[in-house]
């Protein structure tokens, strides 16, 4: 979808959020959103990393973002939980909301934003100082949950979502670091979820993981869509095809294409999406 | 061509044994000063090391054995109240250098530090003589033991400073996305991270002002007997070193090599410590 309706930055918010939400593909039913980004532009500092894109996203839904490196499909996907505030100098256009609620409202706190929009990233970060089951509750420990069998609770819950328990349940005390590559990353999704997000945006979480690894990984995205609304930004476009329902192809900081994956991989409107799908360039 | 290239080699090897050589030779002259040192206090202060050494106060000139015990317990005070002052603003302020402030302010602050870790010790006892010595018209342990925090501040703030940069960014980044806060996340991720790191920094800092005398020389001023308040002059054992070294007695120079091994084993010590420290198996950070 490109929105053609341009919102100026003169317009108030209000207005902006009262505007209906365009679903993403006219043909269908609209699904209910999740997230509906509006003209969003992000620069560092001088550079423009990401102009005027305007993505809606659905619930329960697997939405990946496609493109070729530099193209900012990772600013893009840190817009959605302001991770990409972290870089000093960044400045942002355009609005983001989160079930109707704007994440860039003046009274929001980035910390609660991301309490409900979770993150995983490319390389998988466990805590070296902590042990697995620490590094499961370390979010909840840290924004004052101190009851014991609740963390336990938590604990066993979110590792079991991440399908890790059974590999790790006698082995909490041990360090996080001591796993292998695609079992840290499944213990980065068991700490993401343990925190209860409503949404997981994953950074490119395979990149760095083996087939198999990568394999079991696709699979856990796919079960938890089913209570998360999931956002992946992948190289890999196999990948996007295996998982996603829908897919954004970005190109030089633009949205080209977006709509259902099925359409993208095989019916795509754009020719630059055809010529990248096709591995004519990227 | 070929004979050429052969006579090349053979003076390229010459060349590079010549250079591994000369190398070789400084690294044994850097460590040979550590041996002549520990060979020499050994030598002169062994015999003098005994439980009286450790266990009573010294004696008037003249009169047998007496020992070092006020002097060694004062240096144990001056460091605690240095490492009061030196340890939370060196470490905080590594910390700030580290994760706050911008660019540009880093960089001045981080000049200053640098300027200061340069400025001559004796420079900071004539500093802390005038603001606290002449303030409150005395020596006392406390103005020792600020001179000597002073000079800890700069040391520990750049250390600090170096191991919480060596935190890869993908754990901020990892607490952050979990809805933790900034202060948090700095204080349970990154400093726990880089714990090793900064007690390692807070060690040596320790072990460098433990040797301090000038500093101490118009602040603590040194005591012959127990101090009895922290605002009354203090004995320590690099002061009390000096004052037997410079005496005309022969069992007071003899108590001073004693004292000298004594405070190099002690630094000995705390450097073994930073090495077990660092050595450690899963050590993420230095």
């Amino acid at each position: 979808m490109v929105n053609v309706i341009m919102t100026t930055p003169e317009q108030s918010v209000t207005e902006r959020i009262e505007r209906p939400a365009q679903p993403p593909v006219s043909a269908e039913p609209a699904p209910k959103l999740t997230f509906e980004a509006k003209n969003v532009s992000i620069w560092y500092g001088e550079k423009r990393a990401i102009e005027n894109v305007s993505l809606d996203i659905a619930s329960n839904a697997v939405t990946a973002i496609i493109g070729p490196s530099g193209c900012g499909k990772s600013t893009f996907l840190r817009a959605l939980n302001r991770m990409h505030e972290l870089v000093p100098k960044t400045r942002m256009d355009g609005t983001v909301l989160l079930h109707g609620e704007d994440l860039y409202s003046k009274t929001v706190d980035p910390a609660i934003v991301r309490r409900r929009v979770g993150m995983i990233f490319q390389k998988s970060n466990p805590f070296p100082t902590m042990t697995i089951g620490e590094n499961v509750v370390v979010g909840l420990r840290l924004n004052g949950v101190r009851n014991q069998k609740f963390l336990n609770e938590r604990l066993e819950k979110s590792l079991r979502m991440a399908a890790l328990w059974d590999e790790v349940k006698d082995d909490l005390h041990k360090p996080g670091t001591s796993l292998s590559g695609g079992q840290q990353q499944r213990l980065c999704i068991a700490r993401s979820l343990a925190v209860e997000p409503e949404v997981i945006l994953m950074d490119e979480p395979c990149s760095a993981l083996d087939p198999i690894a990568t394999a079991k990984i696709e699979e856990l995205i796919h079960e938890l869509k089913a209570k998360y609304t999931i956002v992946t930004v992948t190289h890999n476009m196999q990948q996007a095809g295996r998982i996603s329902d829908y897919t954004a192809f970005m190109y030089l900081g633009r949205l080209i294409e977006f709509g259902p994956t099925t359409k993208i991989f095989t019916n795509p409107t754009e020719k630059q999406t055809e010529d990248y799908i096709t591995g004519r360039f990227g | 061509m070929h004979l050429e290239r052969a006579h090349n080699h053979n003076w390229r090897k010459i060349k590079s044994a010549l250079a591994s050589g000369i190398a070789f030779v400084s690294a044994v002259l850097v460590i040979t000063p550590l041996g002549l040192v520990f060979f020499h206090l050994v030598i002169n202060g062994a015999s003098s090391v005994n439980w009286d050494f450790f266990t009573k106060l010294p004696a008037p000139v003249g009169a047998v054995g007496g020992g070092m015990v006020n002097a060694i317990v004062g240096s144990l005070q001056l460091l605690a109240l240095a490492g009061v002052i030196g340890i939370p603003i060196g470490v905080l302020g590594g910390v700030y250098l580290a994760e706050y402030g911008s660019a540009r302010l880093n960089s001045v602050l981080r000049f200053l530090a640098d300027v200061l870790n340069g400025v001559p010790s004796i420079t900071w006892g004539v500093v802390v003589y005038g603001l606290v010595v002449l303030r409150f018209k005395g020596f006392s342990a406390y103005a020792g033991g600020l001179a000597l925090g002073l000079i800890m501040i700069p040391l520990i703030l750049r250390t600090t400073e170096e191991v919480v940069l060596l935190v890869p960014n993908g754990y901020r980044e990892a607490a952050l996305a979990l809805g933790v806060s900034r202060w948090k996340t700095i204080v349970h991720i990154v400093m726990k991270t880089a714990s090793r790191g900064i007690i390692t920094g807070i060690l040596l800092a320790l072990a460098r002002i433990g040797g301090e005398t000038a500093p101490l020389l118009f602040t603590a001023f040194g005591n012959r007997f127990w101090n009895h308040s922290l605002s009354e002059p203090i004995a320590a054992l690099p002061l009390q070193i000096f004052t037997y070294a410079i005496s005309p007695y022969d069992d007071w120079h003899r108590q001073a090599w004693a004292g000298a091994l004594v405070l190099v084993t002690g630094i000995f010590c705390v450097n073994v410590l930073v090495r077990i420290l660092t050595r450690g198996r899963g050590a993420p950070v230095v």
